[in-house]
């Protein structure tokens, strides 16, 4: 079948997860052609590596580059229509979730959100999803032609193939805009974004104040990780509250989270309970983390922490 | 300012995750419902907050069965003026979103507030549709908003950064955290919630376009497995050699 995936781009290039629903749009399709469509200022790099994944067609409309979800949709409809896609491939991002949905009601095709693997196409074309706040998963089945996927990120990986893409600049007519963008305030700092990491290090009151963080900065570093921390942290004002994870903040799932004084509250494994392994740090054996993790530490973080950090410069230094 | 809010309702966050019916049905036996927190502490508050300043009417609407009226019933008692149950037992999102905006385009509002996501579904999916078949403008996730005259300035945090925009009402807008903070109902608002209208009306006939063939538990955690603080190498040999993920 042919198959669209919808590719978001930052900073001049695709979305780390866009790369993701590029292999596994290239799946579904199974021989079908496999298209982009992506926005905005992206680089002939960025469209070149997103064509590796088995992409037939890229469609690029390089004339806009705000994020309204109202023109997006249309955008998507537009090269939908183009290419004869039957499914369209979302990452279930902060873009994704805005421009899915005004998708899916425009084209009358069923959507679901969230998904965690690839279709059951055996008979009818149904889809896993995590729901209850990652405590279960359904399996949903579309009842229409037309089908809209989102993808949770980090949830199948990706698989590169000899393949190159048409890249063709793609202009339809969208109207104008319906929102104005008046400001963009980059989050400060370097670092990797938390969304987008595979590794995690989050920390929580078990740090006793602010100006402890440095040793979670120095992990992540070290790990190549990006940092969270939990709700009470963010709420004090201890840490930005972009780096809030659990029900309120973010649900991230990466290959490792790193939980550092964090005792794990319902509400925060909400949010990380995806993570494929979890470690857990912590003073109090008795913290209801312990039982959500698969490695854990008793112990005070300002001792194994420190420690921690040297086993990983130790263990790189022995990889080179 | 007429200011519309859904309301969802959603198993309390504690509450213990289970199948009935071959597991194709949520078991809501001792299972306590909440009006689904981002629909309430951000959405629905915010408007209230916008109602105090702008004046105006802050009405809650529903699509569901008659077990939501205590749920209504409570955003009555936070402050909300009236509420509308639609007569319905909605099976997917394209259905609950079809009847809301079917009801919110009859009835002229200004402004249409809901939370991001249901803590069930976790869908993030009524308001995109809404503001499609309402054709008028979506601003998702966002985490502040006011209201000058007949425009929405908004801040949402989206991929790398937080982004300032505004929107011409009428629109839909989803809250997330920050947007307000939550108020509990007083004893006033609980008594005057009962004699508030709760107006029910009949669905359109929207229908569901993907169905829940069966729910699955994930796999029992196995037990934690301890590493001495004192050997935190162990860990990071156990991270690279077993788990596999450094």
């Amino acid at each position: 079948m042919n198959v669209l995936v919808f590719a978001d781009s930052f900073n001049g290039s695709a979305v780390k997860a866009a790369h993701e629903a590029a292999s596994y749009g290239a799946k579904i399709a199974n021989g079908g052609n496999t298209s982009i469509v992506t926005y905005g200022e992206i680089s002939e790099s960025s469209l070149n590596e997103l064509a590796s994944y088995g992409i037939t067609n890229i469609l690029h409309a390089n004339v806009i580059n705000d994020m309204d979800p109202a023109r997006l949709a249309k955008l998507v409809e537009a090269a939908a229509n183009e290419t004869g896609a039957e499914v369209v491939i979302f990452s279930h991002d902060y873009t994704g979730k805005s421009v899915a949905p005004m998708l899916a009601a425009r084209m009358k095709a069923g959507l679901v959100t969230g998904v965690i693997d690839y279709p059951s196409t055996d008979g009818s074309f149904t889809v896993k999803k995590a729901v209850f706040s990652g405590k279960a998963f359904a399996e949903v089945k579309f009842n229409t032609e037309k089908k809209v996927i989102s993808l949770l990120p980090n949830s199948v990986g990706k698989t590169k193939v000899e393949a190159s893409a048409n890249v063709t600049v793609f202009n339809p007519d969208l109207g104008a805009s319906s929102v104005t963008i008046k400001e963009f305030k980059a989050k400060g700092g370097e670092g990797i974004l938390l969304t987008e990491a595979e590794l995690v290090v989050s920390a929580g009151r078990g740090l006793k104040g602010p100006e402890n963080w440095g040793m979670i900065e120095e992990l992540a570093k070290e790990l190549g990780a990006g940092t969270a921390c939990s709700r009470p942290v963010s709420d004090i004002g201890w840490r930005p509250h972009h780096e809030h994870v659990g029900q309120t903040g973010i649900a991230i799932r990466p290959n490792l989270y790193i939980a550092v004084g964090i005792s794990g509250a319902i509400q925060h494994l909400a949010g990380v309970n995806g993570s494929k392994v979890i470690v857990v740090i912590n003073t109090d054996s008795d913290a209801p983390f312990f039982k959500a993790a698969d490695y854990g530490i008793v112990g005070d973080a300002f001792s194994v922490v420190p420690k921690l950090i040297e086993a990983v410069k130790e263990f790189k230094a022995a990889q080179a | 300012m007429n200011i519309l809010v859904c309301i969802s309702k959603a198993p309390d966050t504690t509450s213990k995750i289970t199948f009935t019916d071959g597991n194709t049905k949520f078991n809501e036996d001792g299972v306590q419902f909440i009006v689904n927190p981002y629909d309430e502490w951000y959405a629905l508050v915010r408007g209230l907050e916008l109602k105090e300043t702008l004046g105006g009417k802050v009405t809650i609407i529903s699509v569901g069965g008659a077990d939501y009226e205590p749920i209504l019933r409570k955003a009555l008692a936070i402050g909300a003026d009236e509420a509308v149950r639609i007569d319905a037992n909605p099976t997917d999102s394209n259905q609950v979103a079809a009847e809301l905006a079917n009801y919110a385009k009859a009835n002229n509002f200004d402004l249409v507030l809901l939370g991001k996501e249901t803590i069930n579904y976790n869908g993030s999916q009524v308001g995109g549709m809404m503001a499609a078949m309402m054709d008028v403008a979506y601003v998702s996730n966002a985490s502040k908003l006011d209201v000058a005259g007949t425009t929405a300035s908004i801040e949402r945090e989206k991929q790398g950064g937080t982004e300032v925009l505004e929107a011409q009402l009428p629109c839909v807008i989803s809250a997330a955290k920050g947007m307000a903070e939550q108020r509990i109902p007083n004893m006033r608002g609980i008594m005057a919630a009962r004699s508030k209208p709760l107006n029910v009306v009949a669905a359109s006939g929207a229908t569901a376009l993907t169905e829940t063939v069966s729910y699955t538990l994930p796999d029992a955690k196995g037990a934690v497995k301890l590493i001495d603080p004192e050997n935190v190498a162990e860990l990071v040999n156990l991270l690279h050699n077993e788990a596999k993920v450094i």
